[in-house]
């Protein structure tokens, strides 16, 4: 997560080696030179659960859990393959038990050391269902998970409640020694440690266990670079460096404060004014006509960052059943015209299934998402037309309408369709009837990945029952092919099967890649030096002013 | 006076419980489900819903969810965001801010609305009058959200004299700008209002009497003529603060401040009744007890009014 990149990576690496070989002479005061204190404010939103990593699926929160906590390993700011970070080696001959050794004498901000239980007994917590945090089933690999994790026989809607689970440890987990914890997976899983830099997976200190989840997540004490001091509310999270830190990646500057705003035209005045000295994304409103690039000149930077923006088909409406009518559709989407359109070319067109800044992905691997009205019509007329109004959903509560009016018009210039766009008022009632299955028509969807890796945009999205298989696409040569992926001995081999599947999914077009996301950040002039981490957040720990 | 104070104390009680139950009902009502969206693209977890749906009681109906929220609050509990916050925390920090904000929009107000509709009112159909006619047309048909952004970029990014938001320390100082585009539509009624009543004032029998004895002219406009003038202002000022409380939304939205307005929005959005009710269960006290001030007042502007 938090390593140098891009076009200066040789310059960061070597200055990352000149600041190991310093050792913790940072850890001094004030009076050493300027470059190595000094505070920097970015920009932030409020949190919406307190700190707590297993518990937290938003960007808001979970922006401040990457920088306060270091995982076993971390992914590469330039989206190149993980590489252990906390962790001293992970072993495994099967892809089934992995023996994990993590570094001695790295600490917790509260002065502990953080051993192989802290990992254990955090895992265990956030697997046992009755905890209800929200990253519970990213443990379901794990051998044992079933039994600390109980489902609702009839649905969390339904009457009846689940059954109390029978343990609240998973029996795949094994402490050895203090650095040392075995992990056996209920069936072999190649992409098990690309998943350990997610965040969690991340280790709590033993404090965490004498309190009530909340409290912690109010005061975090972490193990990264940087430790928390305050929070006040929708106004301001303070944070600071952690001088005990002994990692690679140490802080630069001294303070962070993430500056928590309701508005983004707000942030972006501030930034333009060198009150905010870093914003993740500017507004839309200044991606019309390229404002962004005479506002901030060598200030801004425009960089991809691994998310995708699908339109999904509900494959439970038998209207969308026959594949043909899907690619149909697809080939009907004049894509590069939106990106220049309405996106001034700050998204690009997608032609691939997997974002291609993920390990494993295939490059152009979407025959279905050339624009190609003649075989569209074409197609269209064997799949015996369609009667009846084609809807495109959105949600209404955020930038979509613009594109996704496009995308109807073309759909009906391009194939006689009677189609047209409508807004969902919320991006809550949105989800819930798409998780009801209750979808009338084509709907928007996003992915970003969880952890870089091909596995997290097949087995979610294409596999029978995946977890945000919300269309219900379900086709049993992918769902094998996928299997076999997922249980390779390595991580080609896995690449390799996934790459098959992929094929299996082009053929039938379960949704359709519209763009790739592009990301315009800025920041203030004091800032000298900055990269952005393999999804495109400010890794703090390069900061240099 | 007493028993009028205690009458109107007493119809404190049924507008409480009224409004609460209607808010609370409405925001029930919204649809949606609370959860439904917390968990980004992926479908969230059922042991993560059912746990929440347990801990707020989302499973009963609304009415015993109201009267759960009702017998807390009389214990002094507003009870959680399901971002599991203290909720008195939030009105504890946001309700301040907004006060702060509102009372600099309304001294803002009294100064130049006073100031602008008194000298108006005083020189009928002269240049200032027309100016302060022309000026405060303008500033009514312009929305709060151009003034503010106009501002904002202007003084903030533009001219650097002001930084374009509020720090979280909100120095009086930093709020004298967005106070000024949150009380800029006020001013201009202010302005309009004092100067229809000076104006009509000015020909009364007792100003003319005053100016007959011989009283200096600073004695008969800042003593007979204004305090006899200033009633209509008083009850608009009185009512505008809680006017003002309520619809600061969009200037904290564009100054950035950390307000009641955007906290009771992101409730109503992700439906958490107990939110709205509690900012806006004080936000009704404030109204009132406003109210109860204006009358009082009047009695003090007009020795002839009086309460029993």
């Amino acid at each position: 997560m938090r390593v140098s990149k891009r076009a200066t990576s040789a310059i960061a690496l070597s200055a990352a080696a000149a600041l190991v070989a310093s050792g913790c002479s940072s850890g001094g005061d004030g009076d050493t030179a300027a470059s190595t204190d000094g505070s920097i404010v970015v920009h932030g939103v409020q949190p919406e659960n307190p700190l707590v990593p297993s518990n937290t699926t938003e960007t808001g929160g979970g922006k401040i859990i990457d920088w306060m906590w270091t995982g076993l390993v971390e992914y590469p700011n330039d989206g190149g393959a993980p590489r252990n970070a906390l962790a001293e080696s992970i072993n495994t001959t099967d892809s089934k038990v992995f023996t994990i050794k993590i570094k001695a004498g790295t600490k917790f901000h509260d002065g502990t050391e953080v051993k192989a239980k802290n990992f254990v007994d955090a895992w265990n917590w956030a697997a046992y269902s009755p905890n209800g945090a929200q990253n519970g089933t990213f443990f379901a690999d794990i051998a044992g998970f079933d039994q600390t994790y109980t489902t609702d026989p009839d649905g969390a809607d339904g009457p009846k409640k689940a059954p109390t689970p029978t343990t609240d440890k998973m029996s795949g987990l094994k402490v050895i020694d203090d650095q040392t914890f075995e992990v056996t997976l209920a069936a072999p899983t190649a992409v098990f440690p690309t998943k350990l830099g997610y965040s969690a997976f991340m280790p709590l200190p033993d404090v965490f266990f004498t309190m009530k989840p909340e409290e912690f997540g109010r005061k975090p004490i972490a193990n990264g670079p940087v430790k928390f001091v305050s929070w006040e509310d929708n106004a301001l999270i303070k944070l600071t460096r952690f001088d005990d830190y002994n990692l690679r990646d140490k802080m630069k500057v001294k303070d962070v404060d993430v500056k928590l705003y309701q508005d983004d035209n707000a942030a972006y005045a501030d930034l333009l004014a060198n009150n905010l000295d870093f914003m993740e994304v500017v507004p839309t409103s200044a991606l019309a006509g390229d404002k962004w690039k005479t506002d901030l000149g060598d200030r801004g930077r425009s960089t991809v960052t691994p998310s995708t923006a699908f339109i999904a088909f509900p494959i439970y409406d038998k209207r969308f059943q026959n594949p043909k009518l899907r690619r149909a559709v697809s080939l009907a989407v004049n894509r590069q015209e939106i990106s220049d359109k309405i996106f001034f070319g700050t998204r690009k067109p997608a032609d691939s299934w997997a974002n291609p800044l993920t390990p494993g992905a295939k490059p152009g691997n979407c025959t279905a998402c050339k624009f190609d009205p003649a075989t569209a019509k074409t197609l269209l007329a064997e799949a015996g037309g369609f009667t009846g109004e084609m809807v495109f959903y959105y949600n209404a509560d955020s930038a979509h309408k613009d594109w996704m009016d496009a995308v109807a018009q073309q759909v009906k210039t391009n194939l006689n369709i009677n189609a047209r766009a409508e807004g969902v008022p919320t991006f809550a009632v949105f989800r819930q009837n798409i998780n009801a299955h209750k979808m009338t028509g084509p709907y928007r969807a996003a992915w970003q990945q969880d952890y870089p890796d091909v596995e997290n945009w097949v087995n979610p999205l294409f596999v029978t029952n995946g977890s945000s298989n919300d269309g219900l696409y379900s086709n049993t040569e992918v769902d094998a092919l996928a299997k076999q992926a997922s249980g390779a001995p390595s991580l080609e081999a896995s690449h390799e099967a996934f790459a098959k599947a992929v094929e299996k999914v082009d053929q039938d077009v379960p949704s359709i890649p519209v763009y790739f996301y592009g990301q315009q950040s800025g920041h203030s002039e004091k800032i000298k030096k900055l990269e952005l981490n393999n999804v495109g957040e400010i890794d703090i720990t390069s900061v240099e002013l | 006076m007493g028993r009028y104070l205690l009458r109107r104390l007493l119809q404190l009680v049924p507008v409480f419980i009224g409004t609460t139950f209607l808010i609370y009902w409405l925001v029930w009502a919204v649809p949606g489900d609370p959860f439904a969206g917390k968990c980004g693209e992926r479908r969230c977890p059922d042991q993560y819903i059912a746990f929440m749906t347990e801990k707020y009681h989302l499973d009963q109906n609304v009415f015993v969810q109201y009267g759960n929220y009702m017998k807390n609050l009389l214990q002094g509990d507003f009870g959680q965001t399901f971002q599991q916050r203290e909720i008195s925390d939030i009105i504890l920090t946001a309700y301040p801010n907004t006060l702060k904000l509102a009372l600099v929009a309304l001294a803002i107000e009294a100064i130049i609305g006073l100031g602008a509709g008194v000298l108006s009112g005083l020189r009928r159909n002269g240049f200032l009058d027309n100016l302060v006619l022309v000026s405060t047309l303008f500033l009514i048909a312009l929305p709060v959200f151009v003034v503010g952004f106009v501002l904002q970029w202007l003084l903030g990014v533009q001219w650097g004299i002001i930084k374009p938001t509020v720090s979280s320390e909100m120095r009086w100082s930093e709020l004298i700008v967005p106070g000024f585009v949150l009380g800029s539509a006020s001013v201009a009624y202010i302005a309009r209002v004092a100067r229809t009543s000076i104006a009509e004032n000015r020909r009364a029998d007792y100003v003319r009497t005053a100016i007959a004895k011989g009283l200096p002219m600073r004695r008969v406009v800042g003593v007979h003529l204004l305090r006899n003038s200033l009633i209509p202002v008083v009850t608009l000022l009185g009512t505008d603060l809680g006017a003002l409380m309520g619809g600061a939304i969009v200037t904290e939205g564009i100054f950035g401040i950390n307000g009641i307005g955007r906290q009771v929005f992101r409730a109503i959005i992700t439906k958490e009744s107990a939110t709205v009710v509690g900012i806006v269960v004080v936000l009704v006290l404030v109204y009132l007890v406003m109210n109860l001030l204006v009358d009082l007042l009047y009695a003090a502007l007009d020795p002839r009014i009086r309460y029993e």
